[in-house]
């Protein structure tokens, strides 16, 4: 499982790295959206998995306010592009987040009980981590608006505190 | 004014300043992008605080083994201190926010 977990982090890693090694390709504010949004949406759907098939009130609670908060940020976000007149625009790294996501849908669906639990929750202190390294190298260095910039700082100090609150369920479920 | 009217405001001055410290007050926090603001407070017993949530998150103010108040998004929430000490509180849901509060008589 450990190994599994590690895959998959690494592979998010790698997914940014190879966005990075773009070089001169630096995501552009359309993309940026798309990719916030994406991160966002992926987030909420892992977190109604875990609803449906978790029984444990910590695990239950946490994914809660993973569906609330990545929602009001969604919907902040869909405000604000609709302002700039601007149109998300799909890309390789929203591409490579969803096809990690669905990925690791599946191999939740195969858990239940206190195994799901564990293998939900370190997932999302390894994803926020990786949106976290991502928003922090990529995203918010990139952004050009002022607006989306503010909004992925704030995003950034969001999810920082949603890693905190898994690392927390994490040693409960020890 | 009159010399009597003038007594009459004094008086209502002077009265109004012995009687406002042991008043109870109530003290506003604003959460701005995830931070209250200020950060710390003091108070005394008998004082309420209201946490006055500008974002569009759900947040709490949660002492560990203690308060617990909910603050949902663009509302507030408020707390009636009751007993002296510092108190460290978080937000349960984005426990990187942080404050504290000292309530002294
Ligand atoms: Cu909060």
């Amino acid at each position: 499982m450990t190994i599994r977990l590690t895959t998959a982090a690494a592979a998010i890693a790698l997914i940014f790295a190879a966005n990075g090694a773009l070089g001169a390709d630096k995501p552009t504010d359309p993309q940026i959206a798309h990719i916030a949004y994406t991160a966002g949406v992926l987030d909420i759907e892992a977190a109604k998995q875990a609803i449906a098939t978790s029984k444990n009130k910590a695990v239950v609670e946490f994914a809660e306010t993973m569906v609330r908060d990545h929602e009001a940020v969604n919907s902040q976000a869909l405000d604000l592009v609709k302002k700039l007149n601007v149109t998300p625009e799909d890309n390789d790294t929203s591409k490579a987040l969803s096809q990690a996501a669905e990925a690791k849908r599946q191999e939740l669906a195969k858990l239940t009980g206190a195994e799901f639990d564990k293998a939900y929750v370190e997932h999302e202190v390894a994803y926020h981590k990786q949106v976290n390294g991502a928003l922090e190298t990529m995203l918010i260095p990139a952004a050009q608006n002022g607006e989306l910039k503010s909004l992925l700082e704030t995003g950034l100090k969001l999810f920082q505190g949603h890693q905190q609150h898994a690392e927390h369920v994490a040693t409960e479920l020890k | 004014m009159s010399a009597v009217r003038v007594r009459a405001a004094l008086l209502t001055l002077l009265l109004g300043a012995t009687a406002a410290p042991s008043q109870a007050e109530t003290i506003k926090v604003m959460i701005d992008r995830l931070v209250y603001v200020p950060t710390e407070i003091e108070a005394k017993p008998g004082d309420e605080i209201e946490w006055i949530n500008k974002d569009a998150l759900v947040h709490t103010a949660t002492v560990k083994g203690g308060a617990d108040v909910l603050i949902p998004a663009k509302r507030s929430g408020r707390l009636l201190l009751k007993e002296s000490g510092s108190f460290d509180y978080i937000c349960r849901y984005h426990p990187n926010m942080k404050g504290r509060i000292t309530v002294r008589p």
